[in-house]
């Protein structure tokens, strides 16, 4: 059957076949990078399609339907829009920094990349820290924010920025305990480790109560982490305008938003590998019959699926809730989420060692 | 909190926190329209708002003076132009009242119709808006649906969907159109199947329960105070509907509650606006089948002339009480108009109400004022 | 109370009231002077409780400017018509608003739209219209703008 794992095999042998290896190393990192823009740009244009759509559903209203079949090509025609438009930079803004912030947003964002597992065994990078490297990457996206706030001159990019940052801070914490339970269960921080830990069922199933509290806690966080509703406080733009990209325009406004759904995809690709079986099919324990017919779907659907089945979860909220304030969002964080995390993790700490789980 | 003069002149606090100013509009989402507000902030805490006004002032109150008395009417369709109905129904009333015209009571029972229709479509806009500025849209577009089916009533009948301009002095313009009964009691058995819809969605909504509850509360003082009145007095307690206390038109006859509540907070603000609505149905319910035939207006001359004296008559709008203060020299026209409009007090409570509140509470306050900028400025 | 109970109840109070007649509520002529000290006692007053401001303007009549307050009591339900005669040329009162906090606002837009000044007004700036229209009241009959004003 074919797979991307098969194909990149492919390319690597008649790569290796007709240059040196370091050649082949070479172009290959060039390929993969190439992949990985393309990538980034079709989920852009995805993303947003499908949140338009989604919205639209939940609205009682159509959504884009003018441009393109069934207002496919809206987004492309908002992206030309987008990149033709004058990018302004306010007087007293800290021009270096102004402009750094929303490449510093995409980096981190194409990082982040580097250790997803799109399919069986077709990572960038299988680095035997994915999941501490992902969440250390994760973190560093606060940074674009503050820059972008500080760099802007404006009192309300500067709360946004503000705002966002003590937000992600926190968030990063509950984030960070729920992948913990997952990591103690399986016993490693690689991701294809991860994957693999789940070929007799995703742990989600199997994991008991601590791998669903964890579950939840990580949409949570993730969904703060993201600044997206209901914790969208950050550029809350019925108190803030747009929050920290307020004094942003054009293509720079558009690496912000497309930096934005990039995380989205992230981290709930992260999500799906480790509580969902990312790659691996649903598979029940020693159902040989069952695992097979499962087997017949690609790995690449079966991720894919599970990642914009999370990604539409957390559109759903945003189009559902209402913004929490500033103090309520850190109140929830500290006196809730983070002491059960804690409790949580001691839990999937006692069934990993007594070996209660599936 | 802090006084006057430190804010103005230390521009710190005891502790040397700075403090910030921050300029809330003209241009600014959820003041809904061109209101500028001056805000002092500690942190995230707000320390003063400065409300400056005047925008849209188009002094609405000097252009009547020279306006005559059938025309003045129209130009207070864009003073509070959600409920323009009402606003128009004011002024007829007052110069009903210096001329001394009987209104035929199928004019009366077909004005309380538009007012109620009014009232509702403009309680569904302010709850789009007001979820939206606490961050959930989806609201908006359930308001704009059942409104939409108001403004197709009004577009028939009327002839316009929002500045409607159909209360002439001695009755209504022109007769209700065939389709008005039939399609107001479809809109009502809509309605009635949508609103519980809302409270699914909002009001029973956790976060938004946590985002209102204890936020600007208003004593019944201080609401009677600033002189607050329709839904932000009520919230705080105080008996002040015009239609109850001062009844005008057939509204004695009717059988209607008085919405009432205790807390003071956003929260019952918001649960008087809700629970109106439904009490707007009520109203709607007892009328749409006895309308009594006969004249839609009263015979008036071509020409009005009020007689030398002064005249008030007040309404209550979807906002609160409005007000009409005619003093006329006996001529055509009014020698001194003012409009005693709701959102201007209203407005005037927003300071005492957000300070020691996070910006995030600014926009639930203000979206539970219902402030409709050109009904402030005039 | 009525109206007539209302005169009779205010005449008992304050003996120097001056009643105009002619007009839909009670409508009692204020001097600028004992101004203050009467409408403390229509506000303070158990019997009377004037406590809602609900209209408060002034009227320009070409030789005077009239400053003209409709008070009610929320309790008692009786509404009172106060109006005070005032100077052209150096209009000034007392403020209202320490009684009625809404009056804080509508003495700003009095202020600027007529040139009242407020003494004692906690602060008295320009409300609605922009800097720059000090000493100018547009509201007073003989303001004129020949680009903006329409003449029917």
């Amino acid at each position: 059957m074919w797979s991307f794992q098969q194909a990149a095999q492919q390319i690597h042998e008649w790569l290796s076949e007709r240059m040196s290896a370091g050649w082949a190393l070479a172009l290959e990192m060039v390929l993969a990078g190439l992949m990985a823009i393309g990538l980034f740009a079709m989920l852009g244009l995805i993303l947003v399609l499908m949140e338009r759509k989604v919205s639209a559903r939940m609205q009682v209203r159509l959504g884009p339907n003018r441009v393109g079949p069934k207002g496919m090509l809206q987004t492309a025609a908002d992206t030309l829009k987008l990149l033709l438009k004058e990018g302004l930079t306010p007087d007293g803004a800290d021009k270096w920094l102004f402009h750094a912030a929303p490449i510093m947003a995409i980096v981190v964002s194409m990082l982040l990349l580097a250790p997803i597992a799109f399919a069986m065994d077709f990572q960038l990078w299988d680095v035997n820290i994915g999941v501490l490297y992902v969440s250390a990457m994760s973190s560093l996206m606060v940074i674009s924010i503050l820059m972008a706030g500080w760099a802007s001159n404006s009192k309300y990019s500067l709360l946004g920025a503000m705002r966002s940052g003590a937000q992600i801070v926190s968030y990063e914490l509950s984030a960070g305990l729920s992948v913990l339970t997952v990591v103690t269960l399986t016993g490693s921080l690689q991701i294809s480790e991860i994957i693999r830990s789940q070929a007799d069922g995703w742990w989600i199933f199997k994991g008991h109560v601590p791998v669903w509290i964890a579950f939840v806690i990580f949409i949570i966080a993730i969904t703060a982490e993201t600044n997206r509703a209901p914790f969208d406080l950050a550029e809350a733009e019925s108190e803030l305008t747009a929050g920290f990209h307020t004094e942003y325009s054009g293509i720079k406004f558009a690496l912000f938003f497309l930096a934005e759904y990039i995380n989205v995809f992230v981290l709930c690709g992260i999500g799906a590998t480790l509580f969902l079986g990312g790659p691996m099919p649903f598979h029940i324990g020693s159902w040989e019959g069952l695992n097979r017919i499962m087997d017949w779907i690609p790995s690449s659907v079966w991720f894919f699926g599970k990642t914009f089945l999370l990604i539409f979860v957390i559109m759903w909220f945003r189009w559902t809730f209402p913004r929490l304030r500033i103090d309520q969002l850190l109140n929830l964080e500290w006196k809730y989420l983070l002491p059960l995390g804690m409790v949580n993790v001691l839990l999937a700490a006692l069934i990993a060692i007594k070996g209660w789980h599936f | 909190m802090y006084h006057e003069t430190e804010i103005l002149e230390t521009r710190t606090d005891a502790e040397g926190h700075e403090w910030m100013t921050i300029n809330v509009g003209p241009q600014h989402p959820a003041t809904h329209g061109v209101l500028h507000l001056v805000i002092t902030l500690d942190g995230e805490t707000i320390v003063k708002v400065d409300p400056h006004l005047g925008y849209i002032h188009r002094s609405i109150e000097k252009m009547c003076e020279s306006l005559s008395y059938r025309q003045f009417i129209y130009v207070t369709s864009r003073m509070d132009y959600l409920s323009a109905h009402i606003n128009n129904h004011g002024c007829a009333l007052c110069v009903e009242k210096g001329l001394q015209v009987e209104v035929p009571p199928r004019a009366q029972v077909i004005r309380v119709l538009m007012d109620e229709l009014t009232r509702i479509a403009s309680h569904e806009l302010w709850w789009g808006a007001m979820a939206m500025d606490l961050g959930a849209f989806t609201p908006f577009f359930y308001a704009f649906r059942e409104r939409e089916m108001i403004n197709d009533i009004m577009e028939e009948t009327c002839g316009a969907r929002l500045t409607m301009n159909y209360m002439v002095p001695g009755g209504v313009m022109h007769d209700i159109h065939p389709n008005f009964q039939r399609r107001v009691k479809e809109f009502l058995k809509d309605y009635k199947r949508k609103i519980s819809e809302y409270d699914e969605v909002v009001t029973e909504n956790i976060i938004f329960q946590n985002r209102m509850k204890g936020i600007g509360i208003l004593s019944p003082e201080d609401a009677i105070s600033y002189g607050c009145s329709g839904p932000v007095a009520r919230g705080s307690g105080v008996h002040c509907d015009v239609r109850k206390h001062y009844p005008y038109e057939i509204y004695s006859s009717l059988q209607f509650d008085e919405v009432l509540e205790s807390g003071g907070d956003c929260f019952a603000r918001y649960l008087v606006r809700m629970r109106e609505m439904k009490e707007s149905v009520r109203i709607i319910e007892q009328l749409i089948d006895n309308i009594p035939e006969g004249d839609f207006q009263a015979k008036t001359k071509a020409v009005l002339k009020l007689p030398k004296g002064e005249f008030y008559s007040k309404v209550e709008t979807a906002r609160g009480e409005f007000g009409v203060y005619i003093v006329s020299d006996g001529g055509t026209t009014p020698y001194r108009i003012k409009f005693r409009s709701p959102g201007f007090s209203n407005l005037s409570v927003l300071d005492k109400l957000a300070r020691g509140n996070k910006i995030g509470d600014l926009v639930a306050i203000m979206g539970t004022l219902d402030l409709v900028i050109p009904d402030i400025d005039r | 109370m009525n109206r007539e109970e209302l005169k009779a109840a205010i005449t008992g109070k304050w003996p120097s009231a001056v009643w105009e007649e002619g007009n839909e509520w009670a409508t009692l002529l204020g001097e600028p002077e004992p101004f203050p000290h009467m409408m403390t006692l229509l506000r303070q007053d158990p019997d009377l409780q004037m406590d809602y401001l609900f209209c408060m303007t002034c009227v320009d009549w070409k030789t005077h400017l009239t400053m003209v307050y409709h008070l009610r009591s929320m309790a008692h339900r009786h509404e009172l018509t106060v109006k005070v005669k005032l100077d052209r040329t150096n209009p000034q009162i007392e403020t209202v608003s320490h009684l009625w906090r809404t009056a804080e606002f509508h003495e700003r837009e009095v202020y600027e739209m007529f040139g009242v000044r407020f003494l004692n007004h906690p602060d008295l700036r320009l409300l609605i219209l922009p800097e720059g229209w000090e000493g100018k009241f547009p509201l007073r009959k003989d303001f004129e703008d020949p680009v903006n004003m329409i003449r029917l």
